[in-house]
C-alpha cells in the first residue's frame, strides 16, 4: 500500500464560481444598459438592442480588465468582445436563414412529395396533390454531370499548376482566377449561345450541366492547387528516389496525401453550384415531369422549382416554394455528409 | 540476429574490417562534378571513388555543397529548378547522365534516405516499406518475407512486426527513419545515399541507425553525409572533407577514416575534425 496519495487532477487556470457570477454581472449589466439606452434614446428596434450589448458588453469587461489589472488586459478583453461580435454577426444570418426555412417550409413538407412530380398538378393546386420529385432527381443528375465533367478538369488543371509547372503555369493560373468570378448568367448565355441555338436546338440537363461546369473548374482547380502546394516536397522527393516516375509518384503518395484536402475541393464546387439558378432558367427547360434522360428534352431542378412556384403567388404555391428550398438545404448537407465520411473513412482506415 | 558492432576507438574502426574486398560490383565513380544553381557554382571538380561494400562519410561545414554532391549521384538534382551540373557518375563503369539512360532504373539501383524522416502518410507500415515496389511497378514472389527482411535489416522488425497495418505517422523519429531505410531496401539497391540520416534524431535512435548502417555495409555500398564527427568515426570506412572558401565547395581531402581524423594531410582539415575551425 503506498502511504503517497497522488495529487487530485485540478486545473488551476479554469474559471472559479466566483468569476462566473463576476461574469454572468457583467453580462447583465449589459443587457441593463443596452435596454435602459434604447429606453431613453430615440434608437428603437431589435438591431438597436443587438448594437447596444456589444457596445456596451466590450465597453464593461474592457472597463472590468482596466479595474483590475490594467491597460494591456482591457486591451485583450475589448478585442476579445470584437472577436465575438464577428463570430455572432456571422452566425446569426445562417441561423436566422435555416429558422426561417424551416419554419415556412416544414407546413409543406409530405411523403407525397418525395413521390410525385408535376406532371399532373400546377402550383397553385392544393398541396397534397403532385411533389418534386422531378426536381430532386434533376438537380442530382445536374450535380452528377457536372461532377463527371469539372472534377477531372479541375484536377488536372490543379495538377498541372503544382506538379508540371509547365511554361503555361501562371497564364492558367490568371485565367482560373478570373473565371472564378464569371457571374453564373454568363456562363448560362455562352452555352446557350455557343451550344444550345446552334447545335443541339433543345433544353436538356446536359446543356445545364455544361453551364454549371463551366461555373465549377474554377472552384476545384483552385481549391486543388492549394490543397496540393500543401504536400510536402519530401514526399514527392521520397517517391521519386525510390524509382517512382512522376505520375506513379503523382497518384500513389501526392494524390492520396491530398485526399480529403480534395474532397474539400468537390464539396465547395458542389456548394457552388448546387442552388444556382441563372443559367438553369436559361438552358434546361424546367420540366415537370421526371426525365430520366438528361441528354434530351426538359429536367427539372430544386432552384427552377422554387422559383416557378414562387412566381405562381397563391399561398399554396409560396410553401411550396419553401418546402423546396428545405429539401434543397437537406440534400446539400446530406452530400457534404456523404462526401466527409467518405473522404475520412479512407484516411483513418 | 544482427551483429551488433561497438566501436570504441578510431582505431578499432580501421581494423574492423577489411575495406572494400567484397566482390559484388565495381561500386560508383564520380569524376568532375560540378554543379550550379542558376548563377551560383555550388560544387566544384568533386573526383570521388566509392568502391563497393565500403562507408563513405562526408562531412564538412553546412552549405559547402555535401547534400548537393549526392543529389547528382542519383539524379535528383535535376528537380532543383535552374539546376545544373558537369561530370560523369559511372556506375558498373556507365555514366547515369549518358543519353537514354532510364533514369528511374537509375534510382532504383542508387537508393536514397533523406534528412528529414519522410514516411508517406496515406500508407500503413507495411505499405511504406513496399510502397517502392508499387512505385516502380516491381513484381516480387513473396512479398511478406521481403518486407520482413528489409524491416530486420533497419532494426525495426521488433518494435512493429504486430502493428504493420497501423500508419507510418504513428512511429517516433528515429523508427520513422528507419522505416525510410526499410522502405529504401526494399527494392535492392547496390547504392545507398544517407543525407544527414540522424541530424533530426535523439542519440538512441541515432545509435540504431549507425549499426543499421554498419550491418547494411555488408552488403551494399553507403554514402553518408553527417555533421557529426564522432558517428563518421564510428561508421565508416572512409572520410571525404569538403569545404567551402566562399566559393564553391571542393573536396579538400579524402582518405581511409582513421587517418582523416589522426592525421590529416590538409590543414583545414585538421582544424576542421579538432574542432578548431576557421
Amino acid at each position: 500500500m503506498s502511504t503517497l496519495a497522488a495529487p487530485k487532477p485540478t486545473k488551476p487556470w479554469a474559471a472559479r464560481p466566483k468569476d462566473r457570477v463576476r461574469d454572468g454581472l457583467l453580462l447583465l449589466t449589459a443587457l441593463f444598459a443596452s435596454y435602459g439606452f434604447v429606453a431613453l434614446t430615440p434608437m428603437k428596434g431589435k438591431l438597436a438592442y443587438f448594437a447596444t450589448f456589444f457596445f456596451f458588453y466590450a465597453l464593461f469587461t474592457s472597463g472590468y480588465q482596466f479595474y483590475s489589472r490594467g491597460s494591456a488586459s482591457a486591451k485583450d478583453a475589448a478585442v476579445n468582445s470584437i472577436v465575438l461580435i464577428g463570430a455572432a454577426l456571422t452566425i446569426l444570418p445562417i441561423g436566422s436563414i435555416l429558422w426561417t426555412v424551416i419554419q415556412k417550409g416544414a407546413p409543406g413538407i409530405s411523403f407525397g412529395l418525395f413521390t410525385n412530380d408535376m406532371a399532373l398538378a400546377t402550383p397553385t393546386d392544393p398541396l397534397s396533390s403532385g411533389g418534386l420529385l422531378h426536381a430532386i432527381t434533376g438537380t442530382i443528375t445536374l450535380i452528377i454531370l457536372s461532377l463527371i465533367m469539372s472534377v477531372p478538369i479541375g484536377i488536372l488543371t490543379a495538377l498541372y499548376l503544382t506538379e508540371i509547372k509547365g511554361s503555361l503555369t501562371r497564364p492558367i493560373r490568371f485565367l482560373v482566377q478570373a473565371m472564378s468570378g464569371v457571374p453564373s448568367i454568363v456562363a448560362g448565355l455562352f452555352i446557350l449561345s455557343a451550344v444550345l441555338y446552334p447545335i443541339t436546338k433543345g433544353y436538356s440537363g446536359f446543356m445545364g450541366a455544361l453551364a454549371l461546369t463551366i461555373l465549377m473548374i474554377p472552384t476545384i482547380a483552385r481549391t486543388s492547387e492549394e490543397v496540393l502546394n500543401l504536400i510536402p516536397n519530401e514526399l514527392r522527393e521520397a517517391g521519386t528516389a525510390l524509382g517512382g516516375t512522376q505520375w506513379r509518384t503523382v497518384t500513389m503518395i501526392v494524390l492520396p496525401a491530398a485526399r480529403s484536402g480534395l474532397t474539400t475541393a468537390v464539396i465547395l464546387g458542389v456548394a457552388r453550384i448546387a442552388g444556382e439558378t441563372a443559367p438553369i432558367l436559361l438552358l434546361t427547360g424546367g420540366g415537370d415531369r421526371v426525365n430520366p434522360n438528361a441528354f434530351s428534352g426538359p429536367i427539372g431542378s430544386l432552384p427552377y422549382y422554387i422559383w416557378k412556384s414562387f412566381n405562381a403567388g397563391s399561398p399554396e404555391a409560396i410553401t411550396r416554394a419553401w418546402a423546396g428550398l428545405l429539401v434543397l438545404l437537406a440534400l446539400i448537407l446530406l452530400l457534404f455528409t456523404c462526401a466527409r465520411f467518405l473522404s475520412a473513412r479512407k484516411i483513418a482506415r | 540476429m544482427e551483429t551488433r558492432v561497438k566501436p570504441t576507438s578510431l582505431a578499432y574502426v580501421a581494423n574492423a574490417r577489411t575495406i572494400g574486398t567484397r566482390a559484388f560490383g565495381t561500386g560508383l565513380e564520380t569524376r568532375g562534378i560540378h554543379a550550379w544553381f542558376g548563377k551560383h557554382h555550388v560544387l566544384s571538380d568533386i573526383n570521388l571513388d566509392f568502391a563497393a561494400g565500403t562507408v563513405t562519410a562526408l562531412i564538412g561545414p553546412s552549405g559547402c555543397g555535401k547534400s548537393t554532391f549526392i543529389r547528382t549521384i542519383n539524379r535528383m538534382h535535376e528537380f532543383i529548378p535552374r539546376a545544373a551540373m558537369a561530370g560523369e557518375v559511372l556506375l558498373d563503369g556507365r555514366d547515369v547522365y549518358s543519353r537514354g539512360t532510364d533514369v528511374t532504373k537509375i534510382r532504383l539501383q542508387i537508393g536514397m534516405v533523406f534528412q528529414k524522416p519522410n514516411p508517406f502518410p496515406s500508407m500503413t507500415i507495411g505499405e511504406n516499406v513496399l510502397s517502392g515496389l508499387k512505385l516502380a511497378q516491381l513484381k516480387v514472389p513473396n512479398k511478406d518475407d521481403l518486407l520482413e527482411e528489409c524491416l530486420v535489416s533497419a532494426g525495426l522488425w521488433n518494435e512493429v512486426k504486430d502493428r504493420l497495418n497501423a500508419h507510418g505517422g504513428s512511429l517516433s523519429g528515429g523508427q520513422q527513419q528507419r522505416l525510410c531505410i526499410a522502405r529504401a531496401l526494399a527494392v535492392r539497391p547496390r547504392v545507398l545515399l544517407m543525407d544527414e540520416p540522424c541530424s533530426s534524431l535523439d542519440p538512441g535512435s541515432t545509435l540504431r541507425i549507425e549499426e543499421t548502417i554498419r550491418h547494411l555495409s555488408e552488403t551494399m555500398t553507403i554514402i553518408v553525409v553527417t555533421h557529426n564527427m564522432q558517428q563518421a568515426a564510428r561508421v565508416s570506412d572512409y572520410t571525404a572533407f569538403f569545404l567551402s572558401d566562399g566559393g564553391p565547395g571542393q573536396m579538400i581531402e579524402v582518405a581511409p577514416t582513421n587517418e582523416i581524423f589522426s592525421r590529416p594531410r590538409d590543414q583545414r582539415t585538421e582544424n576542421y575534425v579538432t574542432g578548431r575551425f576557421g
